[in-house]
C-alpha cells in the first residue's frame, strides 16, 4: 500500500492538470455539438433527387429553415465514437448498482433481434406474414409463465415502470367488476418511486409501511393498516434492502384474506429465477424487467421491456392486443371484445417491444432452465461474498444473509466529513461506476451493491480491495474525496446552476460559451 | 456456461469465505414451500449454434418488408437508415451503459441527449423537448396528462382523425386516472367538428392526420387558448417535418411523436421512440428526462440530466409522471441518422417520399374503380376501393404485395369504412414497386 | 414585537397584527440542499392549516410547504421565484415564502416557540 499512497501523493496535482493545446488529453478527445461543426448544405447522406411532381401538401409546405447542421459520414462517425468513448459501460467495467442488474450484455443477441425476419416486419402486416413473430411472443410468454409459475403474460408494456401501471390496472378493474372498488393501496417505505407514482397514476392514495429491525415489511405494521379499503399491497421480493422477505406467505395469507391483491415488483427476480416461482409465493401481479434479469441493454437509459405475469383472477383484464390461436396459426385480438372483453385496454401503439423479447429469448434459451437456476445462485453467492469482504469496514444496515444484493449505510463514515456521495465520486477515479447511492430511504446515507452473476471472482476482490482501502482512507483524507473525481473528462458538474437555469437545447445566438467566466 | 465467469472451484472458495456450507443455506429465508425441487420444466442451455438456428427459424416464418413491394404505414414507417447508425449505437460504451445518473461517467449519452433534444425542438418548432418516451401513442397520453395539469380542467378533446392506438391508450389512461376523453369520430376527408369549452384541457390532433391530411391549425389553436385550453398536435411520421410547416409555428402547446422513422427498424412494432415537446413557460410540468448545460468544478461545459425533481425516483406519488425510462438506445440512433441527413439531407428526403407518394397516387387512381380520398398528403393516403378492403389486402399479400393497411382493422363495425386502404410509400419503394401494386391491384379487383 | 413560531415540518410564522410571513426553516434548507425552484400561490388563494400551500424543489428533493395556519394569501415574495439562492442565503428573512391574512388571530398559541423548536430540531440527529 506505500508505493500507491506515495504515488498518489506525488502525482495528486502533477499529470492531470498538464495543459495541452486541444484541451485533449490522450485519448481522451474533446469534442462540440454537431451544430458547432455545421457546413450548411453539407449531408452525410447521399439520396436520389426527387422525380418531378405536382406538389399535394396543401399549401403547408415548410417555409423557414429547420436548423440543422450539415456534416458528412467522417465527421459524424468521429463525433459520436469520440462521445462514446467519454461513457463507462458494463463492456468497459463493473456496475455494482443495486436494483439494477447490470449483467453482461450478450452479443447473441444483438445479431438475432436484427435477422431481418424481426427487425424489418412491419407490425400490421397482414397476419399470414407474421406467424414467426407471434409464435416468438408466445414461445417468449411460454417461458415467463413457466418461471413465474403464473398463468398469463401482458406483454405489450414497454418499461417496468410501464409493467406496474398495468398490473395496478388490472387490479383496479378487477375490483371494480367484483362491485368492490377501494381506495388505499400499501407500500413499504423502502419502495422504489415507481411504485407510489404508478399508484397516484390510477387513482389510488398511497399508506406506507413501516420496515422491521430486520428490514423486512413489518408484519403486524401490515396487520393494521389492511382493511376493506385496500385494493392492493405493492411489495418488492427480494426487497430493496436485498433481503428476501421470510413472511411472504404469512403477508400474502393477510393480504388476501382482506380481499386486496398482492402486487409484486420483479425488479429484483435475478435473486431467485429458476429457483423460486412468485406464484408459490401467494403473488398474484408481478412485473419483470427485461433488461434488469433478462440481459437486455440498457442502452444509456433505455428502451426496456415491462411483461406483467398475472394470476387466474387479473388474467381477464390484460391489455390488447392478445395472441390467440386460430385457424391455420396464430392471431391477434387487437379489441376490447371476443376473448379479451374485460382487457382494460390498449396501454401502448402497436404490439409490445418486439425487439427486446427477441434478445431475451435468445437469452433465456442459451441458459436454460439450469443455466437460469444457477444465475440466479452465482448472482446470491456473489452478493454474500461482497458482503463478508466488505462487513469489516463498511457498516451492514441488516446483519445476517443478503440475496443478490447487500445493503450498507453510511455510519462508517461517521464524524470524517465524507458523505455517501463523496465516497462513490472517489470511487469514479478508481475506475468503478459507483453502487446504487441513497436509496433504499429507510436508512441513512444507503450504499446497496449488488454484482451479479456476471462478475468473476477476480473483479469482485478487485472492488472489495478498492472500497477497503477507501473507506480506511475516508478517515483522513476528507479533502482528496471532496475533490472526487479528478480523472474523468469532467470533473463534478453543477445541477444546482442547470435545475436553477435551465438549459435544455443548443442556441445559435446565446453565444453558449464553453466554460463559464 | 459461457456468461458465468464462477469456477466450481471459486465456488467452493467463496462458500468457505462466507461461512456456509452450500449455496442453498443462502436461501435460507425462502419458505420451504416454495422451494422448488429440481429444476423448472424448459429446455436446457443450449449454445450459440442451437438457439441461432431455432430462431432464425422463426425469423423465415415472417415476410421481411424489404422482399416484397411494400407499402405500409399507420404510424410506423420504413425508411432506410444509412450503415453508420447501427454500427455507432452497437459501440458498447452505448449499447451496454447505464443512465447517466453520474454525470462524470456519462458524458457522452447526455451530450447526445442534448443534441437530440435540440433537434426535436427544432423539427417541430417548439421550445423545448424531452429525452424521449416510451413511444409516440403514451407521449400522447402524457402530453393529455400534462394539460390536465397546467389547465386544472379534466375533459380532452380527440381529433377523430388521431390514430386510433393512440386514441385508446389515452382512454385507457383516463379510465384510471379519473380523467375525461371525448375522441369525435373519424372522418377521413373531413374536418373534425371540435367543441370547446371551459372544461376543455386540450384538443389533440394529428398532423399529418390518420388518414395523411394535412390542415393548418391555427385557427383551431386560437380557438383553444381563447378558451383556455391547450393545443396538443400529434406527429406519427417524423420525416413529414421536413417538408412541412411545423406545429410550433401554428400555435400548438404540446407536440407528442412518434421517432421511429428515423434511425430505428420496424422492429414488428418496439422499440419506438416517444417524442415530446412544449413551451419554455411548461417545462416544470413535463413528464420524462431532461438532459441540461452546465459546467463542471474546473468551469468546462458539460451536461446532466436535470429538473429531476418532477421525476418518480425524488417527488414518488406527486411526480409528473411515473416514468422512469426513456427510449435511449432509440434516441441515439434517432440523433445519429438526423446528424447524417443534416439540413439539405432531410430536406431531400422528404421532398423524395413526397414525389413518390404522388407517382403512387397518380398510378393508383388509374386502376378502375379506385379514388383518393386525400385532398393533401405526405407520404400517406386512404384509397377508397369499390369493395372491402381487408379481403384486397390478403390477395394483394398472395400476389407478394404488401399493399396497406385497411382500414376496417382499426374500425371493426364501421361500415362507411370497410372500403377504405390506407397507403405509405417511402424513399424505399422503387418505381417497379409502384407498377407491382397497380397491376395486382388492378388483378384483385377484377 | 411579533410573535415567532415554528412547525414540526420545520416551517416559522411571524405574526404581526392580523397578518403573519410563513416560510421555512434553516434546517429545512439545509436538509433540501441547494434550492433550485419555488412554486408559490397566487394572492388571494386561501389556504387551510396543515394543507399545501407552496412547494419547493432542490436538486435532490421536492416538498411541500404546508401553512402552519389558516388564512388567505395577501402577498408572496417574487423575488424568491427569481432567484431560488435567497431561501438558503436568509430562510428567516429574505428567503420568506407568503404572507397570510390570519382567519384565526390565536391559531399561532398551538405552534412551538424558538426553544421547543430547538430542541425538536436537535431530537431529529
Amino acid at each position: 500500500m506505500t508505493g500507491w499512497s506515495q504515488a498518489l501523493a506525488a502525482h495528486s496535482e502533477a499529470a492531470s492538470d498538464m495543459p495541452t493545446f486541444t484541451g485533449n488529453r490522450g485519448l481522451q478527445i474533446e469534442e462540440k455539438l454537431i451544430f458547432e461543426q455545421d457546413s450548411p448544405g453539407h449531408c452525410g447522406v447521399d439520396l436520389p433527387d426527387p422525380p418531378a411532381h405536382r406538389s399535394r401538401l396543401g399549401g403547408l409546405e415548410r417555409k423557414a429553415p429547420i436548423g440543422l447542421p450539415g456534416l458528412s459520414e467522417p465527421q459524424i462517425v468521429r463525433h459520436f465514437t469520440r462521445l462514446s468513448q467519454k461513457n463507462y459501460a458494463i463492456d468497459s467495467g463493473f456496475y455494482p448498482l443495486g436494483s439494477c442488474t447490470m449483467k453482461h450484455n450478450p452479443r447473441l443477441n444483438e445479431k438475432l433481434a436484427r435477422l431481418p425476419g424481426f427487425a424489418d416486419v412491419h407490425p400490421l402486416q397482414p397476419e399470414a406474414t407474421i406467424q414467426g413473430a407471434l409464435e416468438l411472443v408466445e414461445t417468449l410468454a411460454h417461458w415467463l409463465r413457466t418461471l413465474t409459475g403464473m398463468p398469463a403474460v401482458a406483454l405489450s408494456p414497454a418499461a417496468g415502470a410501464h409493467g406496474e401501471l398495468c398490473g395496478m390496472m388490472a387490479i383496479r378493474a378487477a375490483l371494480t367488476a367484483r362491485g368492490d372498488p377501494r381506495q388505499r393501496i400499501l407500500v413499504p417505505e423502502s419502495a422504489h418511486g415507481t411504485n407510489p407514482a404508478t399508484a397516484a397514476t390510477c387513482g389510488y392514495a398511497i399508506d406506507p409501511i413501516a420496515a422491521n429491525p430486520r428490514g423486512r415489511v413489518d408484519l403486524a405494521a401490515l396487520k393494521a393498516k389492511l382493511g376493506s379499503d385496500v385494493a392492493a399491497l405493492m411489495l418488492t421480493n427480494p426487497n430493496t434492502c436485498g433481503l428476501f422477505e421470510d413472511e411472504i406467505l404469512e403477508i400474502a395469507a393477510a393480504v388476501h384474506a382482506a380481499g386486496a391483491f398482492f402486487y409484486c415488483d420483479g425488479a429484483n427476480f435475478n435473486a431467485i429465477v429458476g429457483r423460486v416461482r412468485p406464484a408459490d409465493l401467494g403473488i398474484d401481479a408481478l412485473h419483470l424487467n427485461l433488461h434488469k434479469t433478462f440481459s437486455t441493454p440498457h442502452g444509456g437509459g433505455g428502451p426496456g421491456s415491462g411483461p406483467v405475469a398475472l394470476a387466474a383472477s387479473l388474467a381477464p383484464y390484460a391489455p390488447v392486443p392478445w395472441i390467440v390461436h386460430a385457424e391455420g396459426g396464430r392471431a391477434l385480438v387487437e379489441h376490447v371484445e371476443g376473448p379479451a372483453a374485460n382487457s382494460i385496454g390498449r396501454l401502448k401503439g402497436f404490439h409490445g417491444q418486439m425487439g427486446m423479447f427477441v434478445r431475451t429469448l435468445g437469452y433465456m434459451m442459451s441458459h436454460g432452465a439450469d443455466g437460469l437456476k444457477q444465475v440466479a445462485e452465482d448472482a446470491v453467492l456473489n452478493a454474500n461474498y461482497l458482503r463478508v469482504r466488505l462487513a469489516g469496514a463498511l457498516s451492514q444496515s441488516y446483519p445476517g444473509i443478503c440475496m443478490h444484493e447487500v445493503l450498507f449505510d453510511d455510519r462508517f463514515l461517521k464524524d470524517t466529513g465524507v458523505t455517501t456521495l463523496d465516497f462513490a465520486k472517489a470511487l469514479i477515479d478508481e475506475g468503478f461506476h459507483p453502487m446504487t447511492m441513497y436509496f433504499p430511504l429507510i436508512v441513512h446515507g444507503a450504499l446497496l451493491i449488488e454484482p451479479t452473476e456476471t462478475e468473476s471472482k477476480a473483479s469482485l476482490d478487485q472492488f472489495a480491495d478498492t472500497v477497503n482501502a477507501l473507506a480506511a482512507r475516508a478517515k483522513t483524507d476528507a479533502a482528496g474525496f471532496h475533490a472526487a473525481p479528478r480523472l474523468t473528462p469532467r470533473r463534478r458538474l453543477d445541477e444546482t446552476a442547470a435545475a436553477r437555469k435551465p438549459l435544455l437545447r443548443w442556441r445559435p445566438e446565446s453565444g453558449q460559451r464553453e466554460a463559464a467566466e | 456456461m459461457r456468461y458465468l465467469p464462477l469456477t466450481s472451484n471459486d465456488r467452493q472458495q467463496m462458500l468457505a469465505a462466507i461461512g456456509v456450507k452450500s449455496i442453498d443455506d443462502l436461501f435460507a429465508d425462502v419458505p420451504r414451500s416454495a422451494h422448488l425441487d429440481g429444476l423448472v420444466d424448459l429446455p436446457l442451455a443450449q449454445g450459440e449454434l442451437e438457439v441461432e438456428r431455432a430462431l432464425s427459424q422463426m425469423a423465415a416464418k415472417n415476410v421481411a418488408a424489404g422482399s416484397v413491394p411494400f407499402f405500409i404505414g399507420g404510424g410506423a414507417y420504413r425508411h432506410h437508415v444509412p450503415a453508420a447508425v447501427d454500427h455507432l449505437i452497437q459501440r458498447g460504451e452505448f449499447l451496454t451503459s447505464y443512465t447517466p445518473y453520474q454525470p462524470e461517467l456519462a458524458q457522452g449519452t447526455l451530450q447526445s441527449l442534448f443534441e437530440f433534444q435540440t433537434q426535436v425542438a427544432l423539427l417541430t418548432g417548439m421550445e423545448v423537448a424531452n429525452a424521449s418516451l416510451y413511444d409516440g401513442a403514451t407521449a400522447c397520453a402524457e402530453a393529455v396528462a400534462m394539460a390536465h395539469r397546467i389547465t386544472r380542467r379534466s375533459k380532452a378533446v380527440l381529433s377523430g382523425a388521431l390514430h386510433p392506438h393512440y386514441r385508446e391508450v389515452c382512454e385507457t389512461y383516463a379510465q384510471f386516472s379519473g380523467f375525461q376523453v371525448e375522441a369525435l369520430k373519424p372522418t377521413p376527408g373531413l374536418a373534425d367538428p371540435i367543441d370547446i369549452d371551459n372544461e376543455t384541457s386540450c384538443v389533440v390532433v394529428q398532423y399529418p392526420d390518420f388518414f395523411g391530411e394535412l390542415r393548418d391549425c391555427s385557427a383551431l389553436a386560437a380557438r383553444c387558448h381563447q378558451a383556455g385550453a391547450l393545443l396538443v398536435v400529434v406527429v406519427t411520421e417524423i420525416v413529414s417535418l421536413g417538408a412541412a410547416k411545423p406545429p410550433g409555428e401554428m400555435g400548438a402547446d404540446i407536440v407528442a411523436g412518434e421517432g421511429q422513422g428515423l434511425g430505428n427498424a420496424l422492429n414488428f412494432g418496439g422499440p419506438y421512440l416517444g417524442l415530446f415537446a412544449a413551451r419554455q413557460q411548461h417545462v416544470r410540468q413535463m413528464p420524462g428526462r431532461l438532459a441540461g448545460q452546465t459546467v463542471d468544478a474546473d468551469g468546462r461545459r458539460g451536461w446532466v440530466l436535470t429538473l429531476s425533481a418532477r421525476e418518480q425516483h425524488i417527488r414518488r406519488e406527486k411526480a409528473t409522471s411515473n416514468i422512469c425510462t426513456n427510449s435511449g438506445l432509440c434516441a441515439l440512433a434517432f440523433t445519429i441518422h438526423l446528424a447524417l441527413l443534416g439540413e439539405a439531407g432531410l430536406t431531400r428526403l422528404a421532398q423524395l417520399n413526397h414525389a413518390i407518394a404522388c407517382n403512387l397516387s397518380d398510378r393508383l387512381e388509374t386502376v378502375p374503380g379506385v379514388s383518393i380520398v386525400n385532398s393533401s398528403f405526405f407520404n400517406e393516403f386512404a384509397v377508397r376501393l369499390p369493395k372491402p378492403a381487408a379481403p384486397v389486402v390478403e390477395e394483394l399479400a398472395e400476389f407478394g404485395v404488401l399493399g396497406g393497411v385497411p382500414l376496417s382493422r382499426f374500425y371493426p363495425g364501421r361500415d362507411d369504412l370497410t372500403n377504405l386502404l390506407l397507403v405509405a410509400a417511402t424513399e424505399t419503394v422503387t418505381a417497379d414497386d409502384i407498377d407491382l401494386f397497380a397491376h395486382a391491384l388492378g388483378e384483385v379487383l377484377r | 414585537m411579533p410573535t415567532l413560531r415554528f412547525t414540526k415540518d420545520h416551517e416559522w410564522i411571524r405574526q404581526d397584527g392580523d397578518t403573519a410571513v410563513i416560510g421555512i426553516t434553516d434546517y429545512a434548507q439545509q436538509q433540501l440542499g441547494d434550492i433550485v425552484y419555488v412554486e408559490l400561490p397566487a394572492v388571494g388563494t386561501r389556504v387551510e392549516a396543515g394543507k399545501e400551500a407552496a412547494v419547493v424543489e432542490s436538486a435532490k428533493a421536492a416538498s411541500e410547504v404546508y401553512a402552519p395556519v389558516s388564512g388567505e394569501v395577501v402577498a408572496v415574495n417574487d423575488a424568491i421565484a427569481g432567484d431560488p439562492a435567497k431561501v438558503n442565503a436568509d430562510p428567516m428573512g429574505e428567503g420568506w415564502f407568503l404572507t397570510v391574512k390570519l382567519a384565526d388571530p390565536n391559531a399561532l398559541d398551538g405552534l412551538m416557540d424558538e426553544t421547543a423548536y430547538a430542541a425538536f430540531v436537535a431530537e431529529q440527529g
